[in-house]
């Protein structure tokens, strides 16, 4: 932090996070930092801290203690429903879609069109028309390449359904897109189609928190990476710089973060 | 742009129901001389709209993967209430009407709160409230039919004459709402929220869409569409009959299932379950006509379920 007016200016901030279940402490004390305009990768073996952490910030769970602050200010979400007023939109992994339903009401489930008009209002008559016209300006605009908008979700692939779920939480966010195993299950090509799209997502200046626990593309994609450990956050690392092998050791514990090279960590 | 099917198109689950339907009339036409006629078509018709105003409440029911199993049982209970409020405790016809919706649709709020707050099963829940609402029902009526009806409670059942046919004010009432709570599912916001529960709740309340709330609101509603079946019940037997819904309740769930709603949820269309109301409604009267004795129709019954359903679940697993 050096040169203060070169790095972005912090999103999200987390301090001291505390959550404890019974005898379980699944946050002890654990930090965190997104800036503007980055992908931060969160990774950590089970029982890491890692959903936990995730968690609190998207506001499924309450930290026992510590302070969430959202650019400056400090926050207490009580539900997902509060993050989701503050700008931060969570996909949260093979919980995004309604398979039976057409892309575009998907996008806007939950938050649909109505239309003008008293009669409207009071019936609350969807605009179908609008919210399919918003849907096609929405995708082309992320260039997910999906031809109709009014085909049922099921008929898509894995990769398509999580880049519909992907778009639809990059499409309303305002500060904050986390994405819980977005590549997890798919293969190869598909994987590349939502990393793909993550970035679109990152270069139309919305940060992403991005849970994975696949290195290769948490490697290709990540800023900055995570490291949870026994509740904390161990390090804070530098993908360009750090071995992926490193990386695991790390984050299993067969590293200590004080051996870490000093260039390999990201401030 | 790819091509795709217009909107206006039923989709394929709708065009089994009604390709079945017209299977049923070609074949009892070829049987009966008699069933091929416009007054024949007018009293299926009037036969129908009691299973086809009930099977409208279940189901919104069953796209949200949930199950009524004291629809008639419900709706017989409305029927005792605003007879017995008129006849025997003197109240004004229109009140007592609308005291047997408020029963009804309270009946639907117990269900509604029992599936919401303690996440019982649908399918337990309205197998005890099935109970309670038949032993309200004897209790309240002393097992006795009510007589000497007010105008104002079988107005539904008088019928007027359209060139040969004979209709009643209640069918035209069960088409109207049938028509209008299908533009309500496709076109408004609480529709399309009760589709995306059945089809994924978690993933809906996810999204923000109080969840519970649309739940509780279907139960509701549905009380209120068998409150208005027991008014249609009442207005066409001319009584208040304590032992009434007893064939209505499975043939309601018979109509959706075989209407093409999935047991699954959020699939399906309700027009699928007035065709399927009528698909019940010819084979009954079609059997009738051909002297088939009553122990068959049930036995028929009984195999269109198990086919429906089983076509239910085969594309359910190619879905996935």
């Amino acid at each position: 932090m050096d040169t203060p007016n070169q790095t972005p200016a912090l999103v999200m901030e987390a301090r001291g996070l505390v959550k404890r279940y019974g005898q379980v402490t699944a946050l002890d004390g654990s930090d965190f930092e997104l800036r503007a305009g980055e992908i931060m990768a969160v990774i950590g073996d089970n029982g890491a801290g890692k959903s936990s952490l995730i968690k609190a910030l998207s506001g499924a769970t309450i930290p026992d203690e510590g302070e969430i602050r959202l650019d400056g200010k400090v926050i207490h979400f009580k539900s997902p429903i509060d993050a989701r007023r503050e700008g931060i939109e969570t996909v949260y992994q093979d919980l995004a879609v309604a398979p039976a339903m057409t892309i575009a009401e998907n996008l806007f489930m939950g938050r649909e069109i109505i239309k003008t008009g008293w009669l409207s209002q009071l019936l609350r008559v969807v605009d179908k028309k609008q919210m399919l016209e918003q849907s096609i300006a929405r995708m082309n605009e992320l260039k997910v390449g999906i031809r109709s908008m009014t085909q049922a979700v099921e008929t898509l692939s894995g990769g398509q359904r999580q880049c519909v779920a992907v778009a639809r939480s990059a499409a309303f966010a305002r500060h904050v897109v986390i994405l819980d195993e977005p590549t997890a299950a798919l293969g190869v090509k598909e994987g590349n189609m939502v990393l793909e799209l993550i970035r679109r997502v990152r270069d139309k200046g919305l940060p992403v928190i991005l849970i994975s626990h696949n290195m290769p593309h948490v490697f290709e994609v990540a800023d900055r990476i995570h490291v949870a450990r026994l509740g904390k956050r161990a390090a804070l690392l530098n993908p360009k710089k750090i071995s992926m092998s490193d990386t695991v050791a790390v984050m299993t514990g067969a590293m200590s973060p004080q051996d870490i090279p000093a260039e390999c960590l990201a401030h | 742009m790819s091509i795709t099917k217009p909107s206006w198109l039923p989709p394929v689950a709708t065009l089994g129901p009604l390709i079945a339907l017209l299977l049923a009339v070609i074949f009892f036409a070829t049987q009966s001389d008699r069933f091929l006629s416009v007054q024949n078509f007018s009293l299926i018709l009037q036969q129908v709209m009691v299973v086809g105003l009930i099977a409208i409440g279940q189901t919104l029911i069953i796209l949200t993967a949930g199950i009524d199993l004291a629809c008639g049982a419900v709706m017989a209970l409305g029927g005792i209430v605003m007879t017995k409020l008129a006849v025997d405790s003197g109240m004004n016809a229109y009140l007592a009407i609308v005291c047997g919706l408020l029963v009804c649709m309270a009946f639907g709020l117990v269900n509604g709160l029992l599936v919401t707050r303690i996440r019982l099963p649908s399918f337990i829940v309205t197998l005890g409230t099935l109970n309670i609402a038949f032993a309200f029902t004897q209790l309240y009526s002393g097992a006795q039919t009510i007589t000497g009806l007010p105008p104002a409670m079988t107005f539904f059942g008088n019928t007027f004459r359209l060139g040969n046919a004979e209709i009643n004010y209640g069918s035209l009432l069960m088409l109207a709402l049938y028509l209008f709570m299908w533009w309500g599912l496709r076109e408004t916001q609480p529709g399309r929220h009760v589709y995306a529960v059945g089809n994924n709740p978690e993933a809906t309340r996810l999204t923000g869409i109080a969840t519970d709330r649309v739940l509780l609101g279907v139960y509701v509603t549905a009380g209120l569409f068998y409150g208005i079946a027991s008014l249609l019940s009442v207005a066409r037997t001319g009584v208040g009959d304590p032992n009434a819904g007893q064939t209505e309740n499975l043939s309601a769930i018979t109509a959706v299932v075989l209407g093409g709603t999935s047991l699954f949820g959020g699939r399906g269309m309700i027009l699928g379950s007035l065709l399927g109301a009528l698909i019940v409604g010819v084979f009954r009267n079609g059997l009738t006509l051909m002297g088939v004795a009553s122990v068959y129709q049930v036995l028929i019954t009984g195999i269109l379920v198990i086919l429906a359903v089983t076509t239910d679940q085969l594309s359910h697993k190619g879905a996935h």
